[in-house]
């Protein structure tokens, strides 16, 4: 943590930086003699992976499952975050005796590529140069996110995964992984998800990008280097994508109409509703642990997202012949990434003759439902995932 | 029927499986691939995957069926037999299973000449409305039958098209189908198990079970 020497005003924020090249985890670095082929052309290198492991690989090295994180997610899936102390983000569903149980599987969680949690991104230093990368680290795609996941498995020792499971992006992850890598995944389970990016999602994600580089601090992407955070901008864009992750139901619930600490209307522009204070908080939150630069570049390879296109426009051909197993979630009031969108997916999957199994789950808590305690989505976890340990002989 | 499917029956029948769903296991070849078109929770799917080493996959229009299904390891899709049927490819399944389901799809010719598009076979089970108790209740009693097995009353029933074996036969022959197998069983869920005229099915069988392949 000793290379953000200007950044001495801002703890937090200095902490969050200093996991970009040193984090709390593990760490896989691949040097010169491998390179990562990047699809905006060229090759990133050196590169380093950050990772965590929960459980134990056995003796068949049959028992891995890889957890691919969302938008604003990180490795630290189900250990105490080191820079914010709150717990992993998907404890509800990873960890002794849950529905992905680390006492009887090998958990492994990394950062994407492009992240700011330890796996190279914008925030990681250059080193051509000594100083962050910002806007001269390539962009990167959801498909240049997985190939550098695979390398690590690679790492691990990890012919075969027995699943990959994640949401959100986590979910665009482990549709690439089984179009990319069909013989190394046993089981996918892409939750709250979409073979490609809409054009509403990317255009919130252009809101939340131009916040950010419409605020003096960002500094065309340098403000490491001048010793600056582009907070407020950041903060917006996440106030502005959380609303999208909620539904217009669950924000009734949680904050209605109800005055912030206030017996009336100040009429002024303080935040008077409960709403406002909570949207504030989590963009201050937010900021804390996150990168600017990394949130354009991690919102940007969801944006270029299309499965299909890779595959002669034809979704079911990505999956042509795949002997992977999938299991496919929705949740009812998410409108970010609809139940249709996970309908179109099984289509194609049933196009390709793939074993898939789909679940609506009813929930009114909109897209953040795949990461809260969703009893009905924890049971079609656990039977999921240990069918297909069972079906290996991993269990 | 041969003995020995018998002797299966009445062994699996001790284990608690439905009679129906057994007839229709015995139908199946082993080992091959097969769909069924309201799974329910899956009892039908694990029945073939586990007795006859089939690959087996669902389709339930009920929510709490397919995620009971999902939750104990089956391949269910959440869906609409009258519409996704559609999205499936030509001869994708050995057996396209309609079980106890076609009385309450919205387009049951439509549905099933798409079970003899994707599957080279088609298995249908349904109830018979032309059982004699249905017909001795309708007419002695005036009001439409409401039974064990179908006890909802005629304006709050997911059942919208019953029809009788002889009707479902005539269904066979519009759609061009052909009748490769067919069993039907008692009101005490035993199987009428001689070769009878239809019309004596048709007044005896309580359910039947029809396997049914393209002509030619």
């Amino acid at each position: 943590m000793s290379d953000s020497t200007a950044l001495r005003d801002l703890p937090a924020y200095e902490a969050a930086r200093g996991e970009a090249d040193h984090p709390h985890s593990a760490v896989a670095r691949f040097g010169a003699d491998t390179p990562l082929p990047l699809d905006a052309g060229g090759v990133l290198t050196p590169f380093q992976i950050a990772y965590q492991t929960y459980g134990t690989l056995n003796a068949a090295r049959s028992n891995a499952i890889l957890l691919c994180h969302a938008l604003s997610g990180d490795q630290h899936a189900a250990n105490v975050h080191p820079v914010t102390g709150k717990p992993g983000w998907w404890e509800t569903l990873v960890g002794p005796g849950k529905p992905i149980d680390t006492e009887r599987f090998f958990v492994i969680a990394s950062n994407v590529l492009g992240g700011c949690l330890g796996t190279t991104g914008p925030s990681s230093t250059n080193p051509a140069t000594g100083q962050p990368y910002g806007l001269d680290l390539p962009v990167v795609t959801i498909r240049d996110m997985v190939r550098a996941q695979a390398m690590l498995i690679d790492h691990l020792g990890i012919e075969k995964l027995l699943a990959v499971v994640g949401g959100s992006m986590g979910g665009m992850q482990v549709l690439q992984w089984a179009a990319s890598y069909p013989e190394r995944v046993f089981a996918a389970m892409p939750i709250a998800t979409a073979a490609r990016h809409s054009a509403q999602n990317i255009a919130f994600h252009e809101v939340g990008r131009q916040a950010v580089m419409a605020d003096p601090e960002w500094r065309g992407g340098r403000y490491l280097q001048e010793g600056t955070s582009p907070r407020r901008g950041l903060s917006v864009a996440r106030m502005a994508a959380h609303i999208t992750y909620m539904s217009d139901s669950s924000l009734h619930r949680k904050f209605g109409r109800r005055l912030q600490d206030r017996d009336g209307h100040t009429f002024s522009f303080d935040a008077d509703f409960q709403v406002e204070s909570y949207l504030r908080h989590q963009g201050e939150a937010f900021v804390d642990r996150f990168d600017a630069n990394s949130y354009l570049y991690v919102t940007r390879a969801m944006d270029y997202f299309d499965l299909a296109a890779d595959y002669g426009g034809v979704l079911a051909n990505a999956f042509k012949g795949s002997k992977t197993r999938f299991c496919l979630v929705s949740f009812t009031s998410d409108w970010l990434f609809t139940t249709a969108d996970s309908r179109a997916i099984v289509h194609a999957l049933n196009a390709s003759g793939a074993q898939v199994s789909f679940a609506e789950i009813e929930s009114d808590k909109g897209h953040d439902s795949f990461l809260l305690d969703e009893p009905e989505f924890s049971a079609i976890t656990r039977g999921f995932i240990d069918a297909a340990a069972r079906a290996v002989g991993a269990l | 029927m041969t003995p020995r499917d018998l002797t299966m029956s009445e062994a699996a029948r001790v284990a608690g499986a439905r009679v129906d769903l057994l007839l229709i296991a015995e139908m199946v070849r082993p080992g091959s691939r097969v769909l069924d078109v309201g799974s329910g929770d899956g009892e039908l799917l694990e029945l073939l995957a586990t007795t006859r080493g089939c690959d087996a996959r669902g389709i339930e229009l009920s929510r709490e069926g397919v995620n009971a299904g999902v939750a104990r390891g089956l391949p269910i899709i959440q869906g609409d037999a009258d519409v996704d049927l559609a999205d499936y490819p030509d001869n994708s399944f050995d057996y396209v299973i309609l079980s106890q389901t076609i009385q309450a799809t919205r387009r049951p010719k439509w549905v099933l000449e798409q079970m003899l598009r994707v599957g080279t076979h088609a298995i249908v089970s349904f109830p018979n409305f032309g059982f004699w108790r249905m017909r001795l209740d309708l007419l002695l009693n005036g009001r439409m039958p409401s039974t064990e097995n179908l006890p909802y009353s005629w304006h709050d029933t997911p059942n919208i098209h019953f029809c009788t074996i002889r009707d479902f036969v005539a269904l066979v022959e519009e759609v061009g189908a052909q009748i490769d197998r067919a069993a039907a069983l008692n009101g005490y869920g035993h199987p009428v198990r001689f070769n009878l005229p239809w019309a004596v099915w048709n007044l005896l069988g309580e359910q039947a079970v029809f396997l049914l392949s393209r002509k030619g």
